[in-house]
């Protein structure tokens, strides 16, 4: 048997048809706007953006191994700075929320010198604490309504664009633009040489060490990358909302404990999973939401049940059974056409 | 005068939080849990108090007596049913559990008591004070705080001369030679479990006295005494009782500077001191 | 003849997908000293661990006293009257000297075995009750492992490299010790890489290769010969 017969490669059958309907899919949903009720489009939007924090979690506890149970930090702090910026500093939304990014990454550098500190899940309550922090220091600014939030004022939502319409259509383009963006990088950074040493100390830290992958630094950015993002996220949340408050914007039941049991449920550790699992937590929210509390705790006995019968989720369970990777991130060594015989 | 009276209020307070400490860093110390539900406990066996002294008319204290062995109960059955599933060297499986937990309860307790704030009615006991060195002291912050002293004295006593203490530490120290003495860690961790909720109990029912309640508090209470642990020093008990008087001072001092900065202040205390010394005050020095 | 004390039939053992241990026969007889020699890696020490219950096994692949023990949790053989003393000693560092020995006692069983007893036997370790376990030297560690074992009073021992890493001299004080333990009717099976020692000490042996009995006979009736074959494995 001959060494030719075999070659490496990245990509598969699965993924490549896996692209070609991701992208059909992705057309369709560019253009919602014309075919989606305004119920609708605001319910994809939402679903866009739990989809950017589920990936983006993903990326932090199911990579990094920074299981965070405070990441309604920085989506309140995105919301908060998108009001911030529009009312005090006259920007528009848009750009608003890009700066909001950049300075949710500032604000993440001396938070990560301060929790990283902490260790397994006292850093998870530690990041907790970080939340609270940012929850009752804006609950301080009477400016922006204090205790009891405030609205974003008519003014500035109609400098979004013209007619309620196209307001609510550019909101929604930012919401899938920003998923997208999401999922793309968190995808080619895990493709990419940082992203593989990522992988390789989530495997076995010890090992990574000794092949001297600097932990520390690769954490870090990690923990400041998804920050601004979220941050980003949290911003375009708030847009779509109008309204915010110190409740609302720093939730950790809405921001965090339903993106983790996204995450969970679907698959945790797989670019897949966060997808799966926006899907199925939408659909069980949008059946069972009139049953109100019963609802969340159906919601929290299966996240229970898929940790300790299926810890890797729904597309792991996929996945063991038929060995399909949609987002090929490693290499596989497959057996060449025999044209000859 | 009106300082030395924060802080002496603070301190008071302070003996609250080691209550809702004392739980968590038990089974941190014994099985390396944390318990993410552990504060939404504290508000079940608030609840757990109300219902038990309306239904019985027994005061809030003489409902300990059923309040303790009932979370106790629930400790043992939660740990020994679900939580000794999710150890290991992974965190997430422990840490996702108990977040579901917490949701749980959370929804359960708004589904049977809804969301209006309750509390419990302790008559005299709630107003009753006394002079002390030109300072009054109410008597159930006091009662609380002495409480709080006991009761970590007994975990300290029983951690350190008891048998049990000595399953507790063998079994931390080492699972499978701890088996091998004949402990059986399943049954070893459902004690420390059913442990850590006894004193939840006892915390609960505090807290339902003090203050009013209602099912979204859970949060809150878990971050005040994760906070005490941390301040004290991992696995030392004394120091979680000293991490919940400064993280009690940090908020009555911060209220009297504005009465908004009251949490606020707690946190920042907290934060400072991570940043000064990221072992807590006073580490349990390893042999 | 009388039945074996302990009899294991078949036995496997994997680590993952390593396998350690391949349908391995022995048994061990009342009373007797059995030695299992064999080199590194070989399975001695999971073996032992498969015995005490640290390992899976099937139910019926460990028997003891006729009753099959395979498939019970750890805390339930040692209740049974087995006892391990690990490799590498394994104290609890957060238990005093004396704290050591009391928990090895807690099965309850009754027997000759005591904390006094245990004094009797090592009396420094009376000196030092008070002190952190770890702050004991190598051989006084090894004596509190014994210890704790001991004071479970047990009908079998397993000893797993009891003189790895340890002094020649203490190496002998703790041999010297051992007639004393195993003559009050116990039955012991020593893990044990020093071969001399081993066959000195022992009844019967049993050398172990790539997780096989290679090798089995009575102590004084093997020849220098088999023996380093079968540890060996040069034919």
């Amino acid at each position: 048997m001959s060494r030719s017969r075999y070659h490496v490669t990245r990509t598969s059958r699965t993924a490549q048809v896996a692209a070609f309907l991701g992208a059909i899919a992705l057309l369709i949903l560019i253009a919602a706007p014309w075919w989606a009720g305004r119920a609708e489009l605001r319910l994809i939007g939402e679903l866009c953006l739990y989809l950017a924090l589920a990936s983006l979690w993903n990326l932090m506890a199911g990579y990094a191994g920074l299981v965070s149970v405070g990441q309604q930090a920085y989506v309140g702090f995105g919301g908060y700075l998108l009001f911030a910026l529009t009312i005090f500093g006259g920007l528009n939304p848009v750009l608003a929320i890009a700066i909001a990014g950049g300075l949710g990454a500032l604000v993440s550098v001396p938070v990560a010198a301060l929790i990283f500190r902490l260790r397994g899940a006292y850093f998870a309550i530690g990041t907790w604490v970080i939340a609270e922090v940012f929850r009752l220091s804006f609950a301080q600014v009477s400016a922006l309504g204090g205790g009891s939030g405030t609205s974003l004022p008519t003014g500035i939502v109609r400098s979004l664009a013209d007619g309620r319409a196209a307001r609510e259509a550019l909101a929604y383009w930012l919401a899938l633009g920003v998923t997208v963006l999401v999922v793309a990088s968190v995808y080619l950074f895990l493709r990419s040489r940082k992203g593989l040493a990522l992988t390789a100390i989530r495997d076995n830290e010890l090992a990574a060490a000794s092949l001297g992958i600097d932990i520390w630094k690769t954490k870090f950015l990690v923990y400041v990358v998804t920050s601004a993002l979220t941050a980003m996220v949290g911003g375009l949340i708030f847009l779509q909302k109008l309204r915010i408050s110190p409740d609302a914007a720093f939730s950790v039941n809405d921001w965090t404990a339903f993106v983790i049991f996204i995450v969970v449920i679907g698959g945790i550790g797989t670019i897949e999973g966060p997808i799966i699992g926006t899907l199925v937590f939408f659909a069980l929210r949008e059946t069972l939401a009139d049953l109100g509390t019963i609802y969340l705790m159906v919601l929290g006995l299966v996240a229970i049940v898929v940790m300790l019968k299926a810890p890797r989720g729904i597309w792991g369970l996929i996945r063991s059974r038929f060995d399909l990777e949609l987002f090929p991130l490693g290499y596989r060594v497959q057996q060449k056409q025999d044209k000859g015989a | 005068m009106d300082w030395v009276n924060a802080i002496v209020q603070g301190t008071l307070l302070g003996g609250l939080y080691a209550l809702f400490a004392a739980g968590l860093s038990l089974i941190f110390g014994v099985m390396r849990l944390v318990n993410i539900a552990h504060g939404d406990l504290i508000v079940l066996a608030a609840y757990l108090g109300l219902t038990t002294s309306v239904a019985l008319g027994l005061h809030p204290l003489a409902a300990l007596l059923v309040v303790i062995p009932a979370m106790a109960g629930i400790g043992y059955v939660l740990q020994r049913g679900v939580l000794n599933q999710t150890l290991g060297d992974d965190i997430l499986p422990p840490l996702l559990v108990t977040f579901g937990l917490s949701v749980i309860i959370q929804n359960a307790l708004l589904e049977g008591y809804t969301a209006d704030p309750q509390k419990m009615d302790a008559g005299a006991l709630e107003t009753a004070s006394f002079g002390f060195g030109g300072l009054t002291l109410g008597v159930l912050p006091v009662l609380t705080f002495a409480v709080a002293v006991a009761v970590i004295a007994g975990l300290q006593w029983m951690f350190y001369r008891t048998p049990l203490g000595r399953a507790f530490r063998a079994t931390s120290d080492n699972q499978d030679i701890a088996q091998l003495m004949g402990l059986n860690k399943a049954h070893v961790f459902g004690l420390a479990m059913a442990l850590s909720l006894a004193v939840v109990a006892v915390a609960g029912i505090f807290l339902g006295i003090r203050t009013s309640f209602d099912p979204s508090i859970g949060g809150g209470r878990l971050i005040f005494g994760f906070e005490a642990v941390i301040i004290g020093g991992l696995g030392n008990l004394w120091g979680t009782l000293v991490g919940g008087v400064i993280l009690g001072v940090a908020q009555t001092v911060g209220a009297k500077i504005d009465p908004g900065w009251q949490l606020l202040a707690g946190h920042l205390v907290f934060l400072l001191i991570l940043a000064v010394r990221p072992n807590g005050l006073f580490p349990r020095v390893d042999a | 003849m009388h039945d074996p004390i302990l009899g294991i039939r078949d036995l496997d053992a994997f680590y993952g997908d390593f396998q350690a241990l391949y349908g391995l026969d022995l048994h061990v007889d009342a009373g007797e000293v059995l030695a299992i020699i064999g080199a590194n890696g070989a399975g001695k020490t999971t073996l032992l661990r498969s015995i005490a219950g640290l390992m899976k096994n099937g139910a019926e692949q460990v028997r003891y006293r006729g009753q099959p023990i395979g498939a019970l949790r750890a805390d339930q053989i040692a209740a049974l009257g087995i006892a391990l003393v690990p490799e590498g000693r394994q104290l609890f560092p957060s238990l005093s000297v004396e704290e050591n020995l009391m928990i090895g006692g807690r099965t309850g069983r009754k027997g000759p075995w005591s904390l006094d007893a245990v004094y009797n036997l090592f009396p420094i370790l009376e000196e030092r009750k008070a002190q952190a376990s770890t702050s004991l030297s190598g051989g006084q560690q090894q004596m509190v492992a014994i210890g704790r074992a001991l004071m479970a009073n047990p009908d079998l021992i397993l000893f797993d490299e009891i003189s790895l890493g340890l002094a020649p001299i203490i190496i002998k004080d703790i041999y010297a010790a051992l007639p004393g333990i195993v003559g009050e009717g116990m039955s012991a099976v020593i893990v044990e890489q020093d071969i001399t020692k081993a066959l000195s000490v022992s009844s019967r042996v049993y050398c172990l290769q790539e997780g096989r009995v290679s090798l089995e006979g009575a102590s004084d009736a093997l020849s220098r010969e088999d023996i380093s074959r079968a540890y060996f494995g040069i034919a």
